[in-house]
């Protein structure tokens, strides 16, 4: 049982919780009193989203050992949704 | 332990479909796949047209957001994070022959997501409570409806968790059995991978 826990799935698991928790900390109330931190801070907090999506998917979906084709797209997915987010952001 | 020696080491080819590569199989079949992908393409959308929205209304947008209860949307996450975990751990040991093992990890699971489903509950509740619907203003239109989709897939990944884990119990060591379960827990990542964004997006972006 023990064995199971310490696989790496474990360790994604804790950083992907880690990471919640710094976007949380992220976007709470301090100094934000110009548009720029916080066009930066939400850049961020995508950022941070996105490298969770790719841990999901490569890790517990297991798209690392996938065919290229599935590495590929996940990857073209989380780019195009990252600069859409981000470039309708800055058009806001 | 994680296996007995005497069961017999599950063929990775044996579902899935096999490359010649050795060490890269696509997990379940091309379908769950494709239905995955597409999926997520059409959540793609929704982002983009709630981020689209938000720049037309972004005082308005915020205001709204403020009266959201990050900590709700939080313990969601980690709910999730914490399921999919569970989820991949048991299909691990399935693979490695662990009969005991698998069946109580997709319990784990899904008590995680009916926790999702709960709060979730408790949220909405809160909110009508308040005379907040998806009627009250965009930003709201957009938050029950990308929330309350997102909350119909945990409700399918749940119908999805129940078939893996009957599977996980099945005795024989059948291909078909691991095909199940490779399709319900990808299914259930995506689940995962989806509010993932919709988290930060809803609730941090100010």
């Amino acid at each position: 049982m023990e064995q199971l826990f310490r696989q790496r799935i474990t360790l994604v698991w804790a950083g992907l919780v880690l990471a919640t928790l710094l976007s949380w900390q992220l976007s709470s109330e301090s100094a934000f009193d110009s548009t720029l931190a916080r066009a930066l801070t939400t850049f961020a907090i995508l950022g941070v989203a996105m490298i969770k999506v790719r841990y999901v998917g490569l890790d517990f979906m297991e798209i690392r050992h996938s065919p290229r084709a599935l590495r590929i797209i996940f990857d073209v997915w989380m780019v195009a949704v990252y600069t859409e987010l981000v470039v309708l952001y800055i058009l806001g | 332990m994680v296996g007995t020696s005497s069961a017999p080491a599950q063929d990775p080819s044996a579902a899935g479909s096999a490359s010649s590569t050795p060490g890269i199989r696509l997990p379940g079949e091309t379908g769950i796949w494709v239905l995955v992908i597409g999926d997520m393409v059409a959540f793609a959308v929704f982002f983009g047209v709630f981020m689209h929205s938000r720049g037309s209304n972004v005082v308005m947008f915020d205001e709204s957001r403020r009266n959201l209860h990050v900590g709700y949307a939080v313990v969601n996450t980690v709910l999730l994070l914490s399921s999919s975990l569970f989820v991949a751990l048991a299909v691990r040991a399935y693979r490695a022959a662990n009969q005991r093992l698998a069946p109580r990890l997709i319990v784990f699971a899904a008590v995680c997501g009916l926790g999702f489903v709960a709060n979730k509950a408790i949220e909405y509740h809160d909110k009508f409570e308040n005379g907040i619907t998806f009627t009250t203003n965009t930003f709201y239109l957009f938050f029950f409806t990308i929330t309350g989709i997102h909350l119909f897939h945990v409700i399918i990944g749940l119908i999805g968790l129940a078939f893996v884990w009957r599977n996980t119990r099945r005795p024989e060591r059948a291909p078909g059995n691991l095909l199940v379960i490779e399709v319900g827990a990808s299914f259930w990542h995506m689940v995962d991978l989806l509010w993932i964004i919709i988290f930060p997006l809803l609730y941090l972006l100010r």
